[in-house]
């Protein structure tokens, strides 16, 4: 039960050399555990996005160890990473990113029909699914004619419906008022969590973090403090101090 | 994911079409001026290919092209017909008379003089009346073109009369020649009437006509001729080629073309590959949260692709259905008669086309392979 889902040690990144050389990420020591709904917080320009990336193994980092549910996935072989992000990891973006020329189930279905899935089955369970999630009179709509709430929610869908193990989210609810936020977050922590899956989430957003497990503060490229709710009791409950 | 690559393609209306309509627009341009140059040039030798039962030309060696005929003396027929392996050899006139009409009009012409006894090069092709009526006295054959030339605004009739040399030619037939390289018309007659209409009447042959023996190569028959005679012989489509060789080397023909074909070209690739190019840039963001998604790089270029010749193949459809179009209205004009789409046309710009395509696609999925998905966590 309580087995890491992503654990980092020392993880260094910068950007550009010589005079123009950034140190963002300067030896990120983090973990977050199955199980549980992580948060990260921190400043504009601390470094979560680039953080965030590397985790993903969409960017290589400079120097340190990620490891995956126990994994070093930069030791897997280029073609199997690219199978491995496909199945495990889950994305909510702060632009939510939608294929605009495709439908709510469409866009919703696009991890399944990356990974291979026949249309038709892809397609039922993204209506299914964003039946689910209260967009049932929604399915054929395309993203221009959505709400900024509604969209962020097939956006949570498409991160959803192949159940990956672990979900990362970079401000999912900056661009929502205060109740769609709510209702996104609900859907995270209901449907991403298991015993073996495991939610990050980067927000601004302190009214939220009555739905965390796990806090973790990051300034100037670093995990500053972390904050961890009672295992025992282990309840969304009052924000963690 | 091929719904997808589909989807986006036709997602912007605009653009969709704007980039159809690029390829459309360089397809048209491309294979209309190259179809029309090689109309044009096929034209110098039109007369040649026009007796189609010649299967080689003897004339004087110095004659180079069609239009540059040097007389022969009269007795070249005979010797010709001399030659092993010919089966017969007919005589063939070619002037540049002056023809008038009793109306005051007057225009330089083509005549071609037939072999009286067999009329071999008489025009297959008649609007009006027969070939076989070249046998009647001081008769000739003059094309539709040339007619409205002569006659302005008077509708075909036979039995007008044209004046050349103090001699007189009546009106029996009125032909379907190919169109000349000059817009001058075409007549025929026999050649005892055809030489009179220019000058003395004696050592005026301008060409021997020639057919083969059974088993006897072409090509080893003209060897023949020149051996025995001394005379130029050439097989009829290597007469041809001389023709358009000789047009294109010493004409503005080629470079004038050339110039538009150019311009043709580069236009129609820089904007339809350029449109193609922005199309990918402008869809990156879309492509890189396809990649972040777990699309594989194969995938995404085979997206590219698929995008690329949808609108290739439609967008070149269009363009040679609408070159296809502009001949098939335009053939039925006199000035551009004969003048039509040519298969090799269509297979060059389509070759172009692909090029073109093929290149844009190159470019674009250098920029899908080479991007960072990591882009689409910034805002
Ligand atoms: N590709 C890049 N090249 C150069 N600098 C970058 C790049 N990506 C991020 N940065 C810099 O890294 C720093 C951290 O950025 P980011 O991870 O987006 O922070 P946050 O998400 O916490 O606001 C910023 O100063 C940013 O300018
Ligand atoms: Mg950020």
């Amino acid at each position: 039960m309580n087995t890491p889902a992503v654990r980092c040690q020392n993880l260094q990144k910068h950007f550009g050399e010589g005079d123009t050389r950034i140190e963002v990420l300067r030896g990120v020591d983090f973990t977050a555990m199955a199980g549980q709904l992580t948060f990260l917080l921190g400043p504009s320009g601390c470094g979560k996005t680039t953080f965030l990336s590397v985790i993903a193994d969409l960017l290589e980092c400079s120097g340190g160890v990620v490891k995956l549910f126990g994994r070093d996935i930069r030791s897997v072989p280029a073609a199997e990473r690219v199978r491995f992000r496909r199945a495990n990891l889950g994305f909510v973006f702060q632009q939510c990113n939608l294929l605009p020329s495709l439908t709510a189930t469409e866009n919703a279905a696009v991890p399944l029909l990356a990974a291979g899935a026949r249309r038709r089955d892809a397609f039922d369970r993204a209506r299914e699914l964003l039946t689910r999630l209260g967009l049932g009179d929604r399915l054929d709509t395309l993203p221009s004619r959505l709400s900024g709430g509604q969209q962020q929610r097939v956006a949570t869908a498409r991160a959803l419906i192949h159940q990956p193990r672990l979900i990362l989210c970079d401000e999912p609810t900056a661009a929502l008022d205060h109740r769609a936020g709510e209702a996104v977050m609900e859907l995270l922590a209901a449907a991403g969590l298991a015993p073996d899956r495991a939610v990050i989430v980067v927000t601004h957003d302190t009214r939220l973090l009555h739905f965390a497990h796990s806090i973790a503060k990051m300034d100037d490229g670093r995990i500053v403090e972390v904050a961890t709710r009672d295992p025992v009791s282990n309840q969304p409950g009052p924000a963690l101090s | 994911m091929n719904f997808v690559a589909w989807k986006m393609l036709l997602h912007d209306r605009a653009k969709y079409l704007g980039l159809v309509f690029a390829i459309a627009f360089s397809t048209f341009l491309l294979e209309n001026q190259t179809s029309i140059f090689a109309g044009i040039l096929k034209r110098t030798a039109s007369q040649i290919l026009d007796v189609t039962d010649a299967e080689v030309w003897v004339m004087e060696p110095s004659s180079q092209y069609f239009d540059d005929t040097k007389p022969m003396r009269d007795t070249a027929l005979l010797r010709v017909r001399g030659v092993p392996g010919v089966r017969w050899a007919v005589r063939l006139y070619k002037g540049l008379p002056v023809a008038r009409t009793s109306t005051g009009h007057f225009a330089q012409s083509i005549v071609t003089g037939l072999d009286d006894a067999t009329l071999v090069g008489a025009p297959r092709r008649m609007v009006l009346g027969s070939w076989e009526r070249l046998r009647e006295p001081d008769s000739v054959i003059v094309d539709r073109a040339g007619y409205f030339l002569l006659f302005p605004g008077e509708p075909l009739a036979l039995g007008g009369r044209l004046e050349m040399n103090d001699h007189i030619g009546i009106i029996v037939g009125i032909s379907e020649a190919s169109a000349p390289f000059v817009s001058f018309p075409v007549l025929h007659a026999r050649y005892s009437v055809a030489v009179n209409f220019q000058g003395q009447g004696r050592n005026q042959l301008s060409y021997v006509v020639v057919r083969s023996a059974d088993g006897i190569a072409l090509s080893e028959l003209c060897a023949r001729i020149t051996a025995q005679t001394g005379l130029r012989a050439r097989k009829t489509d290597e007469f041809a080629w001389d023709c358009i060789q000789y047009y294109l080397r010493n004409t503005g023909l080629p470079v004038n073309f050339g110039i538009t074909i150019a311009i043709a070209l580069v236009v129609g690739t820089v904007v339809a590959g350029q449109t193609f190019y922005l199309f990918t840039v402008e869809h990156l963001r879309q492509f890189g949260t396809l990649k972040a998604l777990g699309v594989s790089n194969p995938r995404l270029v085979a997206m590219v692709l698929l995008q690329a010749f949808t609108v290739g193949l439609i967008g070149f459809g269009l363009g040679t259905g609408m070159a296809a179009l502009f001949f098939e209205v335009s053939h039925l004009k006199i000035v551009t008669r004969g003048i039509t789409l040519i298969w090799q046309t269509v297979a060059l710009t389509g070759s172009c086309m692909l090029l073109v395509i093929l290149l844009a696609s190159y470019l674009s999925v250098r920029r899908v392979l080479v991007l960072d998905p990591a882009v689409i966590f910034r805002s």
